[in-house]
């Protein structure tokens, strides 16, 4: 395990995407105090405040109710990064197992949770979502879980095909004849070969989770107490945009995207790393390009040059 | 069974041989569906229809036959990797295909497979010494992690690899050092049997001669018995004492092997063997070559009569008027199923 985060914080992209997502979660643990005020707290607004432009005491200026919006960004960190990461890591871990059940097993099993899937796959998921939020109330546990169990239905799907294609590769009939029991060929086997798929989809389950707690939110179904990145953009977005007052409206578009940009480096140098093939690929090896494409530095005799390209070689 | 008798009174021709693996009568049908939603068979491919024969403690059966006849499903079926549809298979004196999952699970200590695609049959995301070590954590036989290192190290030394490689991945190894790595593991739970469904069919020809050799090295180290499923004749030869030639399914001659070489009897066997080619130029030239025209029927539908009567050179009524022809012992330890003999 220190191994792998030795060889991952080696990457360049695995390390700058380290450091951005750490930018974010301090922001978040510590917003109280990295914030130079509370977005929560009732404040005094004249008329000069409301949209006010960025200055010295707001760095990015001030929103419609007259709140400071660097303040509101570091707060809204807490709900994105939690709404996130909660819910795609639970709509990761349905969908990894009714997928791999799914497509391991085949047959009736197969087809009942398949037709779960497509039940709610052909359900479009906001109304869904809308209608589930009505009926029982706002809160961002609800959010949570309402965005959770909505969104396992694509990475099932995804699992599901590749298991059925790794399940017929000759290792795993090789493993049943070592006699490996089912259980351990779907962990051991299967999926150690469907994890960089689950990484790469989580990936983009994060982002879209966050997203889709800000559609809610823009609906008015989100919590209205909280601060987060979808509120502030649905607000800018009526708002704002007619004022000119890009301050509120780019900051919190930047943020989702910090976010995106940070786990899609990770992610993919995660993968690079849990997958070998890859990783020996030479195209992946930076050094061995470079010594294709730098020149032979010129020596004063030809004969030295030999030796040092047979060294790189 | 239709095969029974033959294999049965085979015991008597060994003499006192004792017999390791019995089959008889296996029968492997893959059943064809239609319908989207409401499946129902409408065919079946008899990949395997009714086999019958013995493998002998210590010795090394060979079984060859074109693409498609049904080798290796036999060596698949005979482990119960699938489930027969009919027949029976007795390992060391144990019923296999009646058993209880997690008994046949403990069996399958005792009887190994290799494979054919080195490429294919390891898992390119566990290490060679987890690959090698796997079998002894499924069936707990050494657990102390120590231990396990050594003897993994042992195990590729044994079979002609660098202990140092435990922690590469399969696909920093070409075709024959996989296919070692392959035989490392099938020799992990130190089994007696062996299925080596076309073990260097998948090789370079001068590494497959080096793989041969560790085979039969290590059947002498360890007292090992193989089935043996290739389709390279001249090395079935060199390794195998009997060889079994199936066609479409069915076995059609079994013979010791340098008996079958020099004295075939069924047509099909005649043919295979023409087929081989003579290193000498002088003989080549004047060699007769019995050239088989068409293909192998479909085993989802067989032809009436015997099953080779589509391509069989010397066919005549019979081969169409009577059913297939059973297996019958022509000469001692020697048997062949086709009406003309």
């Amino acid at each position: 395990m220190l191994k792998y985060i030795r060889q991952f914080l080696h990457r360049p992209s695995g390390l700058i995407g380290t450091i951005m997502l750490a930018v974010v979660v301090i922001a978040a643990v510590f917003a109280p105090w990295i914030a130079p005020y509370n977005p929560y707290e009732r404040v005094q607004v004249q008329a000069s405040d409301i949209l006010a432009p960025p200055d010295s005491a707001h760095l990015l200026g001030r929103d419609d109710a007259g709140k400071d919006v660097f303040s509101q960004l570091i707060y809204g960190a807490r709900v994105s990064l939690l709404v996130g990461f909660t819910a795609s890591f639970v709509s990761m871990f349905i969908g990894t197992t009714v997928g791999l059940i799914s497509g391991f097993y085949g047959g009736k099993v197969d087809n009942f949770l398949m037709r779960i899937v497509d039940f709610l796959l052909v359900i479009p998921d906001l109304p869904l979502a809308l209608v589930i939020i009505a009926v029982w109330g706002r809160g961002l546990w609800k959010i949570i879980f309402v965005i959770s169990i909505l969104g396992w239905t694509y990475t099932a799907r995804l699992v599901r095909s590749q298991t059925l294609s790794i399940k017929e590769r000759q290792f795993v009939l090789r493993a049943r004849a070592i006699g490996a029991n089912n259980l351990r060929i779907i962990v051991r086997h299967v999926l150690p070969q469907v994890i960089p798929l689950i990484i790469a989809q989580a990936v983009l389950d994060i982002s879209a989770s966050i997203l889709a707690e800000s559609s809610l939110s823009f609906l008015g179904l989100g919590d209205p107490t909280l601060v987060t990145w979808g509120n502030m953009l649905n607000f800018a977005f009526e708002r704002a945009i007619s004022r000119q007052a890009w301050w509120f409206l780019l900051p919190p578009g930047f943020a989702i995207l910090w976010v995106s940009m940070a786990l899609i480096l990770m992610g993919s140098t995660l993968e690079e790393i849990v997958n070998p093939r890859i990783k020996s690929h030479h195209l992946f090896n930076p050094r061995r390009m470079v010594s294709l494409v730098l020149p032979v530095p010129p020596e004063s005799t030809p004969v030295p040059a030999i030796p040092t390209a047979q060294e790189d070689s | 069974m239709v095969n029974a008798a033959p294999a049965a009174t085979k015991k008597t021709s060994d003499g006192d041989k004792e017999v390791l693996v019995s089959v008889r009568g296996l029968k492997k049908h893959f059943p064809i569906t239609a319908g989207i939603i409401v499946q129902r068979q409408v065919g079946a491919v008899k990949a395997v229809d009714g086999v019958s024969f013995d493998i002998i403690k210590g010795e090394t059966l060979g079984l060859v036959g074109e693409s498609g006849c049904g080798k290796s499903t036999t060596g698949r079926t005979l482990l119960q990797l699938y489930k027969p549809t009919e027949g029976s298979v007795v390992f060391e004196g144990r019923e296999l295909t009646t058993m209880q999952s997690e008994d046949l699970r403990k069996m399958r200590r005792r009887m190994q497979m290799i494979f054919q695609d080195p490429f294919a049959s390891l898992n390119p995301r566990m290490s060679v010494g987890r690959i090698v070590s796997e079998p002894l954590r499924i069936h707990k036989t050494i657990t102390s992690k120590r231990e396990q290192q050594e003897y993994v190290e042992h195990l590729l030394e044994k079979v002609g690899l660098n202990p140092y490689f435990v922690n590469r991945y399969p696909h920093e190894f070409s075709g024959g050092q996989r296919q070692r790595i392959g035989v490392a593991r099938a020799l992990a739970l130190e089994p007696s049997f062996i299925v080596a469904d076309e073990p260097i069919s998948a090789l370079d020809v001068s590494i497959q001669a080096q793989v041969v050799n560790l085979l039969e090295e290590l059947q002498d180290e360890l007292n090992l018995t193989y089935l043996f499923i290739a389709h390279d004749l001249s090395m079935v030869r060199h390794i195998c004492d009997r060889v079994a030639v199936m066609y479409l399914g069915k076995i059609v001659e079994l013979a010791d092997s340098d008996e079958l070489y020099d004295n075939p009897l069924h047509p099909y066997t005649q043919a295979l063997l023409s087929a081989v080619p003579v290193p000498d130029p002088l003989v080549e030239e004047r060699r007769q070559r019995v050239i088989l025209t068409g293909d192998v029927p479909s085993p989802a539908n067989p032809p009436t009569g015997c099953n080779f009567n589509t391509r069989c050179p010397v066919r005549f009524d019979l081969c169409y008027e009577e059913p297939d022809p059973e297996l019958i012992e022509f000469s001692p330890g020697h048997w062949v199923a086709c009406h003309r003999t």
